[in-house]
Formats: C-alpha cells, sequence, structure tokens
C-alpha cells in the first residue's frame, strides 16, 4: 500500500502549495490560477486522449462555450445580455455588485460546465461511431468551425468579444478567482482519481488498446466513449468559465476558442505522459513553469517555438515524463494488487494450475 | 443426417445458418451453407485451410456483412446487427489470433470481460463487486492461471493468453461460444486437460459451443455432430464416427479434390 | 437569403458561381492528390499540407516581387517545395513513419504551426496577392467575369494531375512507389530502398501544393493562416474519394469547390470556412451511416 500512501503524500503536498500559494508568492496569483486550470484542461483532455484513446482536437470547443456560457449566464442575472454586449462592456452603466458576482459565478461555472457536456454528447453521437484518426481531423474542423461561428453571432459580441461583469472596487477579484481555481483542480483531480479506480477506466482502456477486442465482448463502445468525453467537456467547460472572468475579457479567437490553448491541453498530458493520473498534472505544472520563464525571452517567435516543441515532444518523448520515470524505477508500476481481503476468497486447490504455468 | 425439426420456436435450434453466401471481391469464401447448432450441444467445424470457417464465425458474429442468407440466434435474425449487440444477446466468438488486453492483469481482463447485457452505464463506475471478483478469481482457477492473476497479460506465453482469453468469454456468461481453433499453439501435453473444460463449460455452465478445430483427435472426441467445410461450401456434415470415414472428408483434407 | 433569390432571378450568376467553383476545386483536387499519395503509400495524413500550399504561394509572391513574372514561380515554387519535402522527411518524417497514425497527425500539426508562424513572422499576416500579368474574358455581356489566370490554373492542375498519374504508372520510382503503397515489407525484400520511396513521396506531395500555391496567390490570395483550410479540404475530398482513383478525386474536388462558392455567396461570406468544416464533419457522419449497414466502421 506504499504506492497509495505516495499518492496521497503528493495530493496533500500539491494542495497545501495550493493553499499557501497567494502568501507565497502573491504577485504571481494569476499566473498560478491559470496553472490550476490548465491541470484541470490536461486532465480532462487525458481521458479521452491518454484512457480512451481518441485524440481531440476540439476539447477547445468545451472550454470556449464554457466560457461564453458562464458569462452569458453571470451577466444575464443583472442586465438584458444583447444590450450589455452591444455596449462592448464599456457602458459604465452595467455596475455588478458583491452579490451579483457571486450569485453569477455560482450560476454560470456550473451551467457552463453543464452546457459543455451536453455539447459533448450531441457531438459525440455525431462523431464518436467513427475511430481514431478520422476523429481527430473532426474535431480539428469543428474546433475552428466554432470559433467562426461565435465570431458571428452578435447575441455574444461577435468578433469584438465580450467583457465580463467588471468586480466592484472592494472585491479582490484574483483571490477570488485564484480559489475558485484551486477548486476546480482538486474537485477535478479527486474526481478523476475516483473515476480511474473503476471498472469505468477498463472499458475505456478497452477502446484504447484493441477496440474490435471491446466490441466482440458486447461493450456499449460509443457510449463510453461519448462518456468519457463528457465527463473531459464538464471539466473544461467550467474550467473556461473561471478562465474567462480571470481574463476579463471574452475574445472567440484568442481566448475562448483559441488554438493555441487547444494544442496546449494536447502537449501537456503527453509531456507528462498519456494515459496516467499524474502525468496530466505533471505536463502541466512543467509544461506551464517553462512556458512563463522562456515565452517572455522568444518575443514573437514562440508560437515557432510551441511548433518545434510539439515536433520533438512527439517524435522523441512519445512516453512523456512518467514514461522516463517507469523505465527508470518500474518497481513503481508494478501492477496494481487488489485488496487483501481477496486472499480470503482464495479458490480452494490454487495451487493445482502448475500445468498452465507451462502452456 | 440430423432431420431438421418442425418450424416451431420451443424447437428451434439456437443457431441456424441458412444459405449464407459471403464473397471477398472475386473470392467466394462461403457459397451457399448452411447449419444449425441446438442449445447445449458441441458442435465441431472443420476444413482444410482457407475453406472458409473464420469467414463463416465473422459473418456470424457480426464481422464482415453478409451477400446472402440468414442467421438465425435464438430465434432472431442477426445478419444485420453488428458485433456488440450479438456478443449482448449472448452469441460471442474467441480469436484465432488471440486477443487479450495486454497491458492489463489477468484479473483486469476478467473483470473488463463481465457481461453487459442486463448492466446499466452506472454499473460501470464501481470497482466491481466482490461477488464479480470472486467469479473472476474462480475462472481463472478454473482455466489455470490463478497464481498469474496479477500478471500483465501480455507477458504470459500464447497458450496462456488463449486460456485467458477462454476464460473472458466463460466470465461474459454467454449463451454461446465460437472457438476458433483453441488448442492451436497449445502445448500438446495439455490439450486434454483443455478439452475437458470445454466439456465441462457446455455442461456445467450450459453454455452451447461451435468449435473450429484442426486436430482431428480432439474434435471427435469432442463434438457430438460435426459439419466440415471445403472450398466454401459445405462439404458433409455428420456424427462423428461417420465424418471419420466420409471419402470426400479424408480427400479434402489430402488435398486430392 | 436574399442572394438565394438572386440567383434564382439571375441565373447567370449560377454560372460564374460554377465557374469560380470549377477553377478554385481544381487547385484543392490539386492538394488532395498529394494528400492522398502520402497517406496511401506512407500512412500519415499530412496535417501541413495547407502549409505547404501558403509556402508556394509566398514564394511565387517574392518571384513577382523581385520583377520577374509570377508563373516563373510555378516551377520555382514546386523545386523548391521539393526540396523542402526531401529535407522535413529526412529530418522529422522518417522517424514516424511507422508510428501510430496519431503521432504524425500531431507532429505534422506541430511542422504546420511552425511553418505559419515563420511565414507571419517573415511577411506579416496581411492577405497578399500577385498580379499575373494575364487579362480578363467577359462573357454574357460582361455579367461573367473569367479571368484567365483561373483557367491557366485550371488546366495546369490537370496537367500536373495528369502528369503524377503517368510517372506513376510508368516511371521506375512511380512503379517503386505504388509497390510499396501496396506492401512496403514486400518492397523491401524485392530490394525496393523504401526510404527513399518515402522521401520522395513526400517530396513530390509538398511540390505538389507549392505549384498550387504559386496559382492560388496569382487567381486567388494567400495569408500565413490559410492552411489549414486547405488542409480540411484535401482531406474531406480524399475521404469522399478514396486513396486510389485519380478522376474521383478530380471530380470530388470540383464538386467541393462549386459547393463552397454557393455557400459563400448565400450564406455571406463571413460563413464560408463555417460551411467548409461543417460539410467535412456532415461528410464523415454520412459515411459512417453508409459503413455501419456494411457492419463496418469508419477507420
Ligand atoms: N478480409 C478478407 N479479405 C479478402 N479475402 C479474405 C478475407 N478473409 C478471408 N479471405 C479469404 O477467404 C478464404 C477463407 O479464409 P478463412 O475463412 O480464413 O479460412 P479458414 O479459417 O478456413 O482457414 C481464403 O481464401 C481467404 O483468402
Ligand atoms: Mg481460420
Amino acid at each position: 500500500m506504499n504506492r497509495k500512501m505516495a499518492q496521497l503524500l503528493a495530493l496533500a503536498a500539491l494542495f497545501g502549495i495550493g493553499l499557501l500559494g497567494p502568501w507565497l508568492a502573491p504577485s504571481y496569483i494569476s499566473q498560478f490560477a491559470q496553472l490550476w486550470l490548465f491541470i484541470v484542461l490536461a486532465l480532462s483532455w487525458d481521458i479521452m486522449g491518454g484512457q480512451t484513446g481518441y485524440n481531440s482536437f476540439g476539447n477547445i470547443i468545451f472550454f470556449g462555450i464554457g466560457m461564453y456560457v458562464s458569462a452569458v449566464a453571470q451577466v444575464g442575472l443583472v442586465w438584458p445580455v444583447a444590450e450589455y454586449t452591444a455596449a462592448k462592456g464599456g457602458g459604465t452603466e452595467f455596475v455588478f455588485n458583491a452579490d451579483q458576482i457571486h450569485a453569477g459565478l455560482a450560476l454560470g461555472i456550473p451551467l457552463g460546465g453543464l452546457v459543455a457536456m451536453l455539447a459533448a454528447i450531441v457531438l459525440g453521437a455525431l462523431l464518436l461511431g467513427m475511430r481514431g484518426h478520422y476523429f481527430a481531423i473532426a474535431t480539428l474542423g469543428l474546433a475552428v468551425a466554432t470559433a467562426e461561428l461565435a465570431a458571428g453571432w452578435d447575441y455574444i459580441g461577435a468578433g469584438s468579444g465580450m467583457v465580463t461583469p467588471t468586480l466592484p472596487g472592494d472585491m479582490n477579484g484574483p483571490v477570488l478567482f485564484y480559489y475558485l481555481s484551486l477548486g476546480l483542480a482538486i474537485v477535478t483531480i479527486l474526481v478523476f482519481a475516483w473515476v480511474y479506480s473503476t471498472r469505468f477506466r477498463l472499458a475505456i482502456n478497452a477502446i484504447r488498446d484493441d477496440e474490435d477486442k471491446a466490441e466482440a465482448l458486447g461493450h456499449h463502445t460509443t457510449r463510453n466513449k461519448m462518456t468519457a468525453w463528457a465527463i473531459s467537456a464538464l471539466f473544461t467547460g467550467m474550467a473556461g468559465a473561471i478562465y474567462g472572468n480571470l481574463s476579463g475579457f471574452i475574445d472567440p479567437h484568442d481566448i475562448a476558442f483559441n488554438a493555441e490553448i487547444g494544442v496546449w491541453m494536447i502537449l501537456m498530458a503527453i509531456l507528462g505522459g498519456k494515459g496516467t493520473l499524474w502525468g496530466p498534472i505533471i505536463g502541466a505544472i512543467v509544461f506551464f513553469i517553462s512556458k512563463e520563464l522562456f515565452w517572455t525571452y522568444l518575443l514573437g517567435w514562440q508560437r515557432v517555438a510551441l511548433g518545434l516543441l510539439i515536433v520533438i515532444i512527439v517524435v522523441f518523448f512519445p512516453e512523456g515524463i512518467m514514461g522516463w520515470v517507469r523505465e527508470r524505477w518500474p518497481h513503481l508500476f508494478a501492477p496494481p494488487h487488489l485488496d487483501d481481503e481477496e486472499d480470503d476468497e482464495t479458490p480452494a486447490g490454487a495451487d493445482e494450475d502448475k500445468e498452465a504455468a507451462h502452456a | 443426417m440430423r432431420e431438421k425439426r418442425d418450424w416451431q420456436v420451443q424447437d428451434r435450434p439456437l443457431l441456424e445458418v441458412k444459405n449464407l453466401t459471403k464473397r471477398f471481391g472475386g473470392v467466394v469464401a462461403n457459397h451457399n451453407v448452411s447449419l444449425f447448432v441446438e442449445r447445449g450441444t458441441i458442435v465441431g467445424l472443420i476444413g482444410p485451410n482457407g475453406s472458409g470457417k473464420t469467414t463463416l464465425f465473422n459473418c456470424i458474429v457480426g464481422q464482415y456483412p453478409i451477400d446472402e442468407g440468414e442467421i438465425w440466434f435464438e430465434g432472431e435474425e442477426i445478419s444485420r446487427y453488428r458485433t456488440a449487440h450479438i456478443a449482448r444477446m449472448g452469441l460471442m466468438r474467441t480469436f484465432q489470433q488471440t486477443r487479450i488486453f495486454g497491458k492489463m492483469t489477468c484479473v483486469e481482463n476478467m473483470l473488463v470481460s463481465m457481461s453487459e447485457r442486463r448492466r446499466r452505464l452506472t454499473d460501470l463506475f464501481t470497482p466491481g463487486s466482490r461477488a464479480d471478483r470472486a467469479r473472476a478469481l474462480d475462472l481463472l482457477q478454473f482455466v489455470g492461471l490463478y497464481s498469474k492473476r496479477h500478471h500483465l497479460a501480455g507477458s504470459l506465453s500464447f497458450g496462456q493468453q488463449k486460456l485467458l482469453e477462454f476464460a473472458m468469454a466463460l466470465m461474459s456468461e454467454p449463451e454461446m461460444l465460437l472457438l476458433d481453433e483453441p488448442t492451436a499453439g497449445i502445448n500438446p501435453t495439455l490439450i486434454n486437460g483443455l478439452v475437458d473444460r470445454l466439456r465441462r463449460a457446455n455442461a456445467e455452465l450450459g453454455i452451447t459451443l461451435l468449435v473450429i478445430e484442426h486436430n482431428m483427435r480432439v474434435i471427435m472426441n469432442l463434438a457430438e455432430y460435426i459439419y466440415c467445410l471445403a472450398h466454401g461450401e459445405m462439404l458433409a456434415s455428420g456424427p462423428p464416427e461417420e465424418i471419420r470415414n466420409d471419402q470426400r472428408v479424408i480427400d479434402a483434407y489430402l488435398g486430392a479434390t | 437569403m436574399q442572394n438565394l433569390q438572386l440567383l434564382l432571378q439571375a441565373p447567370v450568376f449560377n454560372i460564374q458561381l460554377l465557374l469560380d467553383g470549377m477553377f478554385i476545386g481544381a487547385v484543392f483536387a490539386l492538394a488532395a492528390l498529394g494528400m492522398a499519395l502520402v497517406w496511401g503509400v506512407m500512412n500519415i495524413i499530412n496535417v501541413s499540407q495547407g502549409e505547404f500550399v501558403m509556402l508556394g504561394g509566398f514564394i511565387a509572391l517574392m518571384v513577382a516581387e523581385a520583377g520577374f513574372s509570377p508563373l516563373l514561380g510555378i516551377p520555382l515554387a514546386a523545386l523548391v517545395l521539393f526540396a523542402l519535402g526531401w529535407g522535413l522527411y529526412k529530418g522529422v518524417i522518417w522517424r514516424i513513419v511507422e508510428a501510430d497514425m496519431f503521432t504524425s497527425l500531431l507532429a505534422t500539426f506541430g511542422i504546420s504551426i511552425m511553418l505559419q508562424q515563420l511565414m507571419n513572422e517573415v511577411f506579416g499576416a496581411d492577405v497578399r496577392t500577385a498580379e499575373s500579368g494575364l487579362g480578363v474574358w467577359f462573357l454574357f455581356d460582361g455579367m461573367v467575369t473569367v479571368t484567365q489566370i483561373k483557367v491557366l490554373a485550371f488546366i495546369l492542375s490537370f496537367v500536373i494531375g495528369l502528369a503524377l498519374w503517368l510517372f506513376l504508372k510508368n516511371a521506375r520510382l512511380g512503379q517503386a512507389i505504388r509497390a510499396t503503397a501496396q506492401n512496403a515489407r514486400a518492397a523491401r525484400i524485392l530490394g525496393i530502398d523504401t526510404d527513399k520511396v518515402y522521401a520522395a513521396t513526400y517530396a513530390i506531395n509538398a511540390a505538389l501544393c507549392g505549384a498550387a500555391g504559386a496559382l492560388v496567390v496569382m487567381a486567388w490570395s494567400i495569408h500565413p493562416y490559410m492552411g489549414l483550410p486547405y488542409t480540411l479540404r484535401s482531406f474531406m475530398i480524399v475521404i469522399v474519394a478514396g486513396l486510389g482513383n485519380l478522376a474521383a478525386v478530380i471530380s470530388a474536388g470540383l464538386g467541393l469547390g462549386m459547393a463552397e462558392q454557393f455557400a459563400g455567396f448565400i450564406l455571406g461570406a463571413e460563413f464560408q470556412l463555417a460551411f467548409v468544416f461543417l460539410l467535412l464533419v456532415a461528410v464523415l457522419v454520412g459515411r459512417q451511416i453508409a459503413l455501419a449497414r456494411k457492419r463496418q466502421y469508419l477507420k
């Protein structure tokens, strides 16, 4: 049970750092909030890409949907949305008090997640009957189409975007959004740890490893894929909802459906190690820190570097950091043993199977 | 030859293939093939290499579309259904090229093979009940892989993987199993044990078996009725002693046709 | 939707749209041919397809800006892209030929981002076009305009496609490529240097895209972010037409070109791209339903 303890310890350390973060590095609080959201994005991507073997280029859709839905809900609680967006958020008459902000977030974040989840179910019904790379490319097309459609819809501000509700002067926005991000990350990690402890993980891993065999066993493969994608979309959508508030302004191309963030999700998961719980978490942390460190020095060339980074990671380190760790310390990854109680149920004559050992 | 009974629901065979034809472009892999399997029996399917046995299995379980004919299982025409649906009806197959999940342990392979027939989505979000785990271990014990239960399935020998695949098929509680060459690649000294297990699966668990087999001794011993395919057509059928002495079958195997 | 009425009242506009669709569709088909080649031979879906087209365009643009006829840019773009394709193969692609498809999908996606941003840094994000120096034909009392460069693009696309077909059929290297596509291992046993075949295949694809790009910059316009739509169009054409059928690729290309022109006219130009992407999804879903009837999956 060593392994379980180590995991718990690591989680506790992560959360401890998270709680103390604002005191440790107060001037980086917004960056740290982003980091927590990125962990959510990487984990959410990985349940489809890493655990189910369906690599989505389209998770950014859920991010953007969550962001817009939350913003619309937050505004809509207080003001007519169309007028608000028509005023480009610049109109000084659209003020929010603290209660309205809290109520808006309490409604908007879960609603953003739920609508994103609904979108995943609808898109999944259309796309998840097809296998691997067709799915990948279809989602790539959909992601761009969604951005174009959002940029053409006046209700949400069309191409000029939408401002999220401005906080009243006595509220500390960065701290509020930091703890919301942290809270979402904690919930996400715990939920994924739980999901991966159930037979559902086996069912989606079966799809990844041999989908024909999973079908031959009678699995509802399409339903299981849709469920995985829906879980993925739920958390991605909630992350989007918080991210929109964190940035204060939603632009269809540069923030909500930002293709670059869509790529980062994939990159973080691969960098850390696809198909593990800790891989995407570690990948997000490593990626985020190096991004923050190096981006500033690359001035305009950072996107070229991003492309190069993708090629290098995919070609040379497809197993990611966790894969490297596994190679160095294989005993950490010994097949998990079932509960000890199981040995009480040892069938009589358990040693009679020697013959099979030679088969 | 076995007389086919009246077309009464209770008396319908569990599986019935009627005049099935399957082509791959110009190649006719199955031509006008008919067979039926009564509930609770063990039936054999033999034929030289390339005679269309595996293709017939693939057509039955929904892997390939068929060109002509009908396939009935438990009173339903299934020739347009897909694999997963047919599997959930209780008709399953094992693969000639064994297919297990190599990156999972044996126990996990068993737990992922639990029948999906009467289960809902929410049932997947549990680690598996004690009873399920106990059954998984019992079946591993049954095929002699208990001591390997926590090993990665990919690390097992080919023969052990075949046994694991058989145990996985049993785990999913099928009405009927189609086994594609279950003894191929298994250490000859263990074949008797396997044949015994097939019989017990049939007798104790009530699973109807249709078995493709190359080993004549095994199939004559195991099956109560045998069909023989050659060049995609049904060449002969009958009880083992009849087939054993059928000149056409002997010729087909000697390549004399 | 007003434009829909316009189409009904003035049928001659339909002719304009049909012609424009055909012309651009031929260029789509050219890029799609390259994608089909790489997909069929190397089992790689090349996501940087559209960026190769874009690069070809910028090369022709540079030729024009240096004072030469941009028509000269067509062979030059093909040549430069051929070299680039070869280089990319030797640098990156050879490592992923045997890998699973998503690896190559992601790696070529990375290349596409790199090329986009590189061109953005070098040339800026503006929409650019090169003056071909050719004239314009007016048909139907000037109601329909046909620029000669578009006609030339159309014809050249066909000629290049035909040349590719003849090359694959008759040339030694072409035959080696076809043999490798059928069974790479058998080809190796027969003494074919499959590594070289792969390099040539990838380079030829890049050259096709380069030529297409040079035509695009003269007959239409280019910018650094134009790539992805071209990639997805190629992909769509290949799934509709299959990997081994030249005539089908061309008809699918022309069909897509025309459908897009009509959609852009009726829905408004700002929704033309969204239409392309949604059409891709519709095509995939349609294929999937058709295959399900045959107990098969789209894979
Ligand atoms: N997927 C396929 N495509 C084309 N031909 C096939 C395919 N599967 C089987 N065949 C052909 O069908 C015939 C029967 O093959 P198969 O059913 O595997 O025989 P068996 O299992 O009896 O050895 C063979 O000639 C084989 O080449
Ligand atoms: Mg066979």
